[in-house]
């Protein structure tokens, strides 16, 4: 992929992958999932990274409610010490999370605190670039986890999301992540894998988004051995005549639920990938949270904690580990719209059976602030870096420009 | 003289896809003049009656069956209004696309306003005032109900001032990250306290006991603002023009930054959007960028009605949904940016997901339009790819490409699909 180009996507359009519409409806599922994928290292484990949309709202999400701060800030907004999920004497979940409240007293949720980054920006596009690319100082063209894939061997095979947008996280300098809409290869009858060959050849001179236009068919032959399409039926309904009738209604991206689920069959079938990209929109609520919120939350809460007890269930499922985090957190006093606007550092999770449970992470001041907002205390790439050495198998050093920093204890 | 791949590009640019009539037409002639009549302002259409605003007529007391009503009715008018907005682009001309331009620039989705008249009120300024001073275009902005209802504007009072679109509108609208500070945004706010929407009447007012009129210290300047003077402000910024070079060069240039004579050159032409355009267009880096810019799906999708000559006005229900299928499916339906910073560019649409469905797609137009595999038929075999490159305006095809092509040119329709799915026409 073309490096200027992808420069311009990432600092022009930094949400792009938020903002990824969808295939809407082409959910017809993979009954017989990659049959031929089962190429991964014994033991090899798979991060699965949720990115919410529009700065969740993290003292809401994982409370202070002992805090006589907490409440004094946002009156209308904050919930009161018997409403909260609590996690200790001190600080609870959001009353929406019960499926993660689970899973932490099963001591498979880690919650890291404070998480930011120095100078913080509240731009969404400028703050949601710094933590795709993980570089707080110049967010740059590549995404880290697109610096992972370069360094892997650049198989678009490894990185995989479920929208039809890239996630700039995907985007490597030398080759990209993969988006598989549906989890399907749907084919016209025109096309065969040789002709996607042939047209996926590079041509000497030509534009690099030509030539990435070109690779992208490339690209496809070799998703096309890893998702194999075993619903002929459904396919030909996308051939001509009916094509948009799986996608006529319905919503504007695929649900995380849906998302999660082709993730967890992917998973489940040995498929060689070993990071996959899915988020959730919606969480930018400048006005009348609280309610807005508590349906947000359960949109994350129940296909994550759903996905985290299937996850647990099998080998290659416990071998994931889910990390969730947002571009910021919310000012720490309420808007007078009963919402609150845009903030610094807030809460990280991260889940799964090889997880360690518990808080991390100190929990930042409430009253001591920067300029109405909350002190990081711990950088994101501390958490990055240990996902990329205890995940994914990648040199942490590198790929987050010399960073040395890590979080340790959270996997076991 | 005008060679003729310096018109197909330009053409390709400030168009939603030339015809090769349209082409013909002008090739030869003097590329000043041509851009100067291609870019020469177009009245406003008349906008479709769409009835009144479902939301806006619904009693205090509406029971749930009202309300799912509404919701219906609202959901019709947005489907009609985008029906018609694709017709308006098929129509081809350049203001639909500098319309579609500010569409994508103060990017405001229907999806939040839930009203399809107020997004046509939107879309009309953008044709009245996109083409002049940006100072009047922000001004009106700043009294635009949709933008307004899409940023929280009616929620920021002066006891509950918010944020959200001061922010966006010095972030994303008028000056660019870094351009400003935290103060600012605070003191923007506050300066656009007060105002509120009739959906009825489609208008916002300002309410005075709403309305905080303090002064404020902002970008430097210490005094009492109203919204025209915070416009005002922000297009003489020394940020501004810079800012809007930018955002035209991204969109019409190159996804590559802009030449350093060629963004003098722009924005020496000053806040007036038609005279920046005019500037781009015949600015010597221009033809060099042929090829730099993914289309975006409705780009692609509206150049290929237009060239397949399928008049989206005439296409039964069926095939409506087709076409807007295709473009949800490629991830842009018009009055849905994925958020205020509008959609993405470049490579961002170049996915594994995004080939399919151009593959698809393309099959699926190509049913649409018999005459068109027709006129390739008509072609000798040996002539049918140049004839292809014609039709679809493509200045020629890659020897890949064109082993693949020839491998289709006995079967007219086939070729035709693989043709608007080829990387060649991927791209412009």
């Amino acid at each position: 992929m073309d490096t200027i180009t992808r420069r311009r996507f990432l600092t022009a359009s930094g949400v792009v992958a938020g903002a990824a519409l969808a295939a809407g409806g082409t959910a017809y599922g993979i009954r017989d999932i990659l049959a031929t994928a089962g190429r991964r290292e014994p033991g090899a484990k798979t991060l699965v990274l949720v990115t919410l949309y529009g700065g969740n709202d993290g003292l809401n999400t994982v409370i202070p409610y002992a805090d006589p701060a907490y409440a004094a800030a946002r009156p209308a907004l904050a919930y009161p010490a018997d409403k909260v999920l609590p996690l200790d004497g001190a600080f609870g979940l959001n009353p929406a999370m019960t499926g993660l409240h689970r899973l932490y007293g099963r001591t498979k949720l880690a919650v890291i605190r404070g998480v930011g980054y120095p100078k913080p920006d509240r731009s969404h596009f400028r703050s949601m670039d710094i933590w795709q690319t993980g570089r707080p100082d110049r967010p740059g063209n590549t995404g880290w986890l697109g610096r992972w894939l370069d360094a892997a061997g650049g198989d678009p095979r490894l990185a995989v999301s479920f929208e039809p947008v890239l996630p700039p996280l995907l985007a490597g300098a030398t080759s990209a992540g993969a988006t598989v809409p549906g989890g399907t290869v749907a084919l016209p009858k025109i096309v065969t894998t040789d002709l996607l060959r042939s047209l996926g050849a590079a041509s000497p001179g030509e534009p690099a988004a030509q030539a990435r236009a070109a690779a992208c068919f490339a690209d496809l032959t070799r998703i096309q051995d890893l998702m194999r399409d075993v619903t002929p039926d459904a396919a030909d309904d996308q051939d001509a005549e009916d094509a948009p009738a799986a996608t006529a209604t319905g919503g504007a991206e695929p649900a995380l639920d849906a998302q999660l689920a082709l993730v967890a069959r992917c998973v489940e079938a040995g498929a060689a990938t070993r990071v996959y990209s899915v988020s959730l929109g919606g969480f930018d609520l400048h006005a009348d949270e609280k309610t807005a919120q508590e349906s947000q939350l359960a949109k994350l809460d129940k296909p994550l904690a759903a996905f985290a007890d299937r996850m647990a269930r099998t080998e290659a499922g416990r071998a994931v580990v889910v990390a969730v985090y947002s571009e910021f957190g919310r000012r720490v006093r309420a808007n007078a719209s009963d919402g609150t606007d845009h903030g610094t550092a807030s809460s990280m999770f991260v889940l799964g059976d090889s997880v360690k449970g518990g808080l991390y992470g100190e929990p930042p001041s409430l009253t001591d602030l920067d300029d109405g907002d909350l002190k990081y205390t711990t950088d994101f790439r501390n958490v990055y870096a240990t996902l990329l050495g205890d995940v994914i198998d990648g040199d942490a050093g590198a790929l987050l420009d010399g960073w040395k920093g890590r979080l340790d204890d959270v996997l076991i | 003289m005008t060679d003729r791949r310096v018109v197909s590009h330009l053409l390709r640019r400030v168009t939603f896809g030339p015809t090769a009539a349209e082409v013909d037409a002008v090739a030869g002639t003097d590329l000043g003049l041509t851009v100067t009549a291609l870019l020469a302002p177009a009245a406003p259409p008349r906008l479709p009656d769409l009835g009144p605003d479902p939301y806006a007529t619904l009693a205090a007391g509406a029971t749930k069956e009202d309300k799912q009503r509404a919701r219906r009715a609202a959901r019709d008018q947005i489907g009609d209004a985008t029906w018609w907005w694709l017709t308006r682009m098929a129509g081809g001309g350049t203001a639909e696309k500098l319309t579609f331009f500010w569409h994508g620039h103060w990017a405001t989705s229907v999806q939040k306003v839930r009203s399809a008249g107020l997004m046509l009120g939107q879309q009309q300024t953008f044709r009245r005032y996109g083409g002049g001073d940006t100072g009047p275009l922000v001004r009106a902005m700043l009294r635009d109900p949709a933008l307004i209802i899409w940023l929280d504007g009616q929620r920021n009072s002066r006891t509950a001032p918010n944020e959200n679109l001061a922010r966006e509108l010095m972030e994303l609208f008028t000056l660019g990250v870094g351009h400003y500070g935290e103060d600012d945004v605070k003191a923007a706010a506050k300066v656009l306290t007060g105002w509120q929407i009739d959906r009825a009447a489609g208008t916002a007012k300002l309410v005075a006991r709403r309305h905080d009129d303090s002064p404020v210290t902002l970008l430097g300047h210490r005094g009492t603002l109203d919204v025209d003077g915070l416009a005002d402000l922000l297009v003489r910024h020394p940020a501004h023009v810079p800012f809007l070079a930018s955002r035209l060069w991204t969109r019409y240039g190159s996804g590559d930054p802009a030449p350093a004579p060629t963004l003098r050159r722009l924005i020496a032409a000053g806040r007036d959007v038609t005279a920046m355009l005019a500037a781009l267009c015949t600015d010597p880096a221009f033809p060099a960028t042929a090829g730099h810019l993914v289309k975006q799906p409705v780009e692609w999708m509206v150049g290929a009605l237009r060239q397949l000559a399928v008049d989206p006005a005439t296409l039964p229900d069926k095939q409506r949904k087709q076409v807007l299928g295709g473009l949800r499916a490629l991830g842009q339906v018009p009055f849905r940016p994925p958020s205020v910073g509008g959609w993405p560019s470049g490579a961002a649409w170049l996915t594994t997901a995004s080939a399919q469905a151009r593959l698809r797609y393309a099959l699926a137009l190509t049913a649409l339009a018999p005459a068109a595999v027709q006129s390739l038929a008509e072609a000798a075999k040996g002539d049918r790819l140049e004839a292809l490159a014609r039709l679809l305006v493509v200045d020629g095809w890659t020897d890949r490409t064109a082993a693949v092509l020839s491998g289709a040119a006995t079967e007219p329709a086939r070729l035709l699909a693989l043709g608007l799915a080829t990387p060649e026409y991927t791209v412009h």
